[in-house]
């Protein structure tokens, strides 16, 4: 008879009233389009399933229908936050296609790019950790350095958000003086508004209290969802792309790869945050090499790819074919396919390119990090409370524009 | 170092699949090794064991004018420790697009491949969730097929002869 009443009971405990809750489309917590249908036993979650999707803009389609020159603006809009990154990505994958030989001095400007642009990422995301804490300050504080960071970007290539900075081969045009006096003047503000954003957040009561222990991934759980970037380095694993595989001269570059210890919103704060000093030292690192380049150099010696000067077009007819090439996008490019990967933002960001010798891509595939983090969102929240979940998902930087390529 | 580890690794895995070890080749700083579709999870099991612990990505590809194997599965892993990478490829055939899925190994490769059945509809066998997840439920096409062109066929309003689109 007891036992009866046991699974009576138990039924009844399965039964009980759980409230659904839809967490967006558009929520304002939620930095972008993300819907979450969690189900509710008061506060805590019990079950979540995450959809993305319906802004799908079909980059790899499109890509599949343009010369390889005009594939860099789609690369922008993967990772808004940090676009010069996705674009050197890009670049530097046709050039391992075409075995291009890049010259030192522009591998380094793309390092001190890729590294600016990885600070202005890292900064609006820990600055949005903060606001979901409910500390304003530190964002409105440190937004500043990411407007200046963008005015560089700007100086280069005309654009703020959407760069496509640099060609394949190199810059499009030298960088002007204006430019080195910016980066210049930006370093030494960068290091005391980073200085005054860590003491504000990093021993502060209330924020500890809240990021600490919350949504935690183990570093096994990681690496089994695919994580990489912040987030893995967060849990303990110390992979760095630009460590492991290094490309445009990382290797001559002495950094270190901060790492936690829980996988928690505090680790991920606190990786970002070391990412960010080390990245000022590898900027001073390359303003120092590029000193001992020449000067006049911004792009290697890929005639193909590389749209020649104007006043050249109109002198030399060599020059006026390979425009004329470049215009149409009729490039050689050689049969094969080749996998390259950046340090991106937040993550390993890869490019699976297969080619048929046409004028554009047989297929191209985008290794987004942002798609395989948002996955395990839905694990990592489950059995915590709701606003736990809001700054999980800010601390796990996920970026709409990479959900869907 | 790149062209021992594609020969070390063929060895390895032929000496246990054998035949079902299709093909092998260099493609720049990637072995690439070609796995009947059937064995690819065990392969990849394999591999895992032998260190390759990470699922760098997974997407499809389509060769329209490969017959009888029109739909392909392309698998990157990489071996942190050791810093190997492996490209693995399974391929099936349009009318039966059916490869067993990896989930079981990678919880990781759940999302991976719904993308690539949402776009090139290679029906992962065993997924707990098989369903679209960046197109509409109701579509009843695979987007990233190459005989469906980027642009709507009807439209009247643009000449794209001089462009070769």
């Amino acid at each position: 008879m007891a036992e009866v009443k046991d699974i009576a009971e138990n039924k009844k405990a399965e039964e009980k009233f759980y409230s659904t809750l839809n967490l967006g489309p558009t929520h304002p917590a939620t930095h972008g389009i993300f819907q979450n249908v969690l189900k509710m036993d008061g506060e805590i979650i019990v079950d979540a399933e995450s959809t993305i999707g319906y802004i799908h803009r079909a980059f790899e389609k499109i890509a599949e229908h343009r010369p390889y020159n005009q594939i860099t603006p789609l690369t922008d809009r993967l990772n808004y936050c940090s676009s010069p990154i996705n674009n050197m990505g890009w670049e530097m994958t046709v050039e391992k296609l075409i075995k291009a030989e890049i010259p030192k001095r522009v591998q380094y400007m793309r390092i001190v790019i890729m590294e600016l642009s990885r600070i202005a990422d890292h900064l609006v995301c820990n600055s949005v950790i903060g606001v979901d804490t409910g500390a304003m300050t530190g964002f409105l504080y440190v937004f500043q350095y990411r407007e200046k960071i963008y005015e560089i970007f700007e100086e280069i290539c005309g654009a703020r958000l959407t760069t496509n900075i640099g060609r394949i081969g190199g810059f499009e045009r030298n960088w002007n003086q204006t430019v080195w006096d910016k980066i210049n003047k930006l370093l030494p503000e960068l290091e005391k508004g980073l200085k005054e954003f860590e003491n504000l957040l990093t021993r502060n009561r209330i924020f500890m209290d809240r990021t600490i222990n919350c949504g935690p991934i183990t570093a096994e759980k990681a690496l089994a969802y695919s994580f990489t970037g912040p987030n893995l380095r967060a849990a303990g694993v110390d992979y760095d792309v630009r460590v492991m595989n290094p490309y445009s001269s990382y290797e001559e570059f002495k950094f270190i790869i901060p790492v936690g210890t829980n996988g928690d919103t505090y680790d991920r704060f606190m990786v970002r945050e070391k990412e960010m000093w080390e990245s000022i030292s590898i900027i001073k690192q390359a303003l120092e090499k590029i000193k001992k380049e020449p000067a006049n150099i911004f792009h290697g010696d890929v005639p193909e790819f590389y749209l020649p000067d104007k006043q050249e077009v109109y002198n030399n007819m060599e020059a006026l074919i390979y425009h004329f090439k470049i215009i149409m996008g009729e490039m050689d490019v050689p049969v094969g396919e080749v996998y390259h990967s950046v340090e991106g933002g937040n993550g390993e960001l890869g490019f699976y390119l297969v080619s048929d010798g046409g004028r554009a891509p047989f297929r191209l595939h985008f290794r987004r990090p942002c798609f395989i983090y948002y996955q395990a969102y839905a694990e990592m929240i489950k059995g915590r409370m709701l606003s736990d979940a809001i700054l999980t998902m800010s601390s796990m930087n996920v970026i709409a524009g990479e959900l869907d390529a | 170092m790149e062209n021992t580890l594609l020969a070390e690794l063929t060895d390895k895995l032929k000496t246990t699949f054998g035949d079902d070890i299709v093909g092998s080749e260099q493609q720049y700083d990637f072995p690439v090794i070609t796995v009947k579709k059937e064995k690819i999870v065990e392969v990849i099991k394999a591999l895992h064991a032998d260190g390759f612990n990470f699922l760098t990505d997974l997407t499809g590809i389509h060769y329209p004018d490969n017959k009888g194997k029109e739909l392909g599965a392309i698998y990157h892993l990489h071996d942190m420790p050791k810093n190997r990478r492996v490209r693995l490829k399974a391929l099936a055939s349009i009318a039966d697009p059916s490869i067993p899925t990896l989930t079981g190994v990678f919880p990781g490769a759940n999302w991976m491949e719904r993308e690539t059945y949402d776009f090139f509809g290679i029906n992962f066998k065993g997924h707990p969730n098989l369903k679209r997840i960046l197109n509409m439920d109701e579509m009843n096409y695979f987007p990233m097929r190459k005989e469906y062109p980027l642009e709507d066929a009807r439209r009247e309003d643009k000449d794209n002869t001089m462009f070769g689109r």
